[in-house]
């Protein structure tokens, strides 16, 4: 029996922010970026807070981290629990299951309002927010959501067990999932619309699994079934045909979608929906920064986020020094 | 076998410092049933660690009266009882060991009293509950969003008596796990009708019931 423990008695007890003060900067999200800006933008001196939906952000729901340097066999919730100790240890506050629903601006100050009501204010603010899993946008995939579709494969793949399961997607993240259900369910199918992503070091351990079938060039048109899902309707991109696969569940893993709101109106963003950021990591408007998996940086890794995070922090410490409030 | 790796029971010994008043472990077993004594043994390790904490062992099939007190009916299953010796409506069904050791804890620690109070308005909507309300929340061990969601519902039940929280381990109890159709956790059963799927804020629950 392994125990994951990543309790903290701050946990229980709840962080505030102050509302009547100014604050140097604002990190919101509380992920690699946010968390490791924070870290440069304390250690600079500048008066900084963290405001998040969920401590840690995605890597929590990452079973291994693999690639972090100096890093490995650590479980994401893990790693998470390290960065924030490290925070806690330096004394700044992490606000939790609360996130940003509006901003406005005061000259070059930054507030932004949550949606518990309050209303913090700042010279700098960090954009850290990162991303959520994309959808399949196939008919059946809501209907089922709950019944068979499922988006975090550590959580429910246990629910699969001895089942007939799909992955839907060709990246590291699908082809990690595909070989971690594999040790329960009977069989894994991974279905990818093209070819595979992934690094090399995991796609050759899929295609030596003996209970992982893979369809490349197949895309996912429909997924089927009565009160729960029962199986998948597959178009096969060569060939044209297609076929019904049989299957009790399906974990969808083909990428994500920036969380850009309330900032997508104000800020400028690529085409698929990015936060355009500078190499200082500066967004269209001066004092708003942006870093990580919510920017254009090209390759969403955690290694990645925590840089980019750092970047921000130490421009950011250079705009208040350069800037007359 | 020990369960706690010496560093683990460092880091226990240190947060079980904020414990305030004494708590005690209701441990209902059942024979050599399914992580039973796996149960048992973590229960064993977890009073060790503080003078504060208390372990009880009864059987579900023989100890019937102190079963039905706690409505206890499988097995193992984990009631916890403050000073006094009261049920405050915190359950789990089936061992909190992987992430749940997440919430395991901290419902030990608000059962002796330490932890911080809700906003006003949250405790208000809380107070206002005057019905009876069963909350179930089926998690897997490998699900880092399910502690959060039972930590919630032990709270609702923690502050207001008509309110009974129960985790429940969805492998261990998998007939209950698909009488209520679960495939994909933390899955939040109001009342054994309405439900609510992943991690939700204090605020949603509260609307549920609200509603029912």
């Amino acid at each position: 029996m392994d125990l994951s423990f990543s309790f903290r008695m701050n946990d229980l007890k709840s962080t505030s922010l102050q509302q009547d003060k100014v604050y140097d900067f604002l990190a919101i999200g509380a992920g690699p970026a946010g968390l490791n800006a924070a870290l440069y933008g304390k250690r600079k001196g500048l008066d900084v807070a963290v405001i998040s939906k969920k401590k840690g952000g995605q890597i929590v729901d990452t079973s291994v981290v693999d690639n972090y340097l100096g890093i490995y066999g650590l479980t994401g919730e893990a790693l998470a629990g390290k960065f924030l100790s490290h925070l806690t240890d330096l004394e700044v506050p992490v606000l939790e299951n609360t996130e940003v629903v509006d901003y406005f601006s005061q000259g070059l100050l930054h507030n932004v309002v949550l949606s518990t009501g309050e209303i913090y204010q700042a010279k700098a603010l960090l954009l850290a927010t990162g991303s959520r899993p994309r959808l399949l946008s196939v008919p059946g995939e809501s209907k089922f959501f709950g019944e068979g579709v499922s988006y975090c494969a550590i959580c429910d793949g246990p629910l699969f067990k001895g089942g007939d399961v799909f992955v839907a997607g060709g990246g590291n993240s699908a082809v990690e999932a595909a070989l971690d259900l594999a040790k329960l369910a009977n069989s894994v199918t991974i279905v990818h619309r093209s070819e595979f992503r992934a690094d090399k070091i995991l796609v050759d351990k899929l295609v030596a699994h003996p209970k992982i079938k893979i369809f490349l060039q197949t895309k996912i048109t429909e997924i089927v079934g009565e009160a729960r899902m029962t199986g998948l309707l597959v178009e096969n991109l060569k060939t044209g045909e297609n076929q019904v696969l049989m299957g009790s569940g399906i974990f969808i893993e083909i990428g994500n979608i920036p969380n850009t709101a309330p900032f997508d109106k104000l800020l400028k963003l690529n085409e698929r929906g990015e936060i355009i950021t500078n190499t200082k990591k500066e967004t269209n408007i001066p004092g708003i920064f942006a870093a990580g998996d919510v920017t254009d940086s090209l390759y969403k890794q955690i290694i990645i986020s925590a840089g980019d995070g750092a970047i921000a922090a130490l421009a950011i410490n250079e705009y208040i020094n350069q800037t007359e409030f | 076998m020990k369960m706690f790796t010496a560093e683990l029971e460092d880091q226990l010994r240190e947060v079980f410092q904020d414990l305030v008043d004494d708590v005690t472990i209701a441990y209902f077993g059942d024979g050599d049933c399914y992580t039973c004594s796996e149960t048992e043994s973590y229960m064993e390790e977890v009073e060790a660690l503080n003078d504060k904490i208390h372990l009880k062992k009864y059987e579900l099939k023989t100890d019937v009266a102190e079963a039905a007190k706690y409505n206890v009916t499988m097995a193992p299953s984990i009631v916890i009882l403050d000073s006094k010796g009261e049920y405050r409506g915190i359950k789990f069904n089936g061992i909190p060991g992987g992430h749940e050791i997440n919430s395991f804890i901290p419902a030990l620690l608000e059962v002796s009293g330490a932890g911080n109070s809700l906003p006003k308005d949250v405790m208000d909507r809380i107070e206002a509950i005057d019905k009876p309300v069963n909350i179930k929340v089926f998690i897997t061990l490998s699900c880092p969003h399910c502690p959060g969601a039972v930590h919630t519902a032990h709270k609702l039940a923690l502050l207001n008596s008509n309110v009974e929280a129960e985790m429940i381990e969805a492998q261990t109890f998998d007939e209950l796990s698909n009488r209520f159709n679960v495939s994909a956790v933390p899955k939040i059963v109001f009342n054994d009708d309405k439900e609510l799927l992943g991690n939700q804020p204090i605020q949603q629950f509260l609307s549920t019931i609200e509603a029912m």
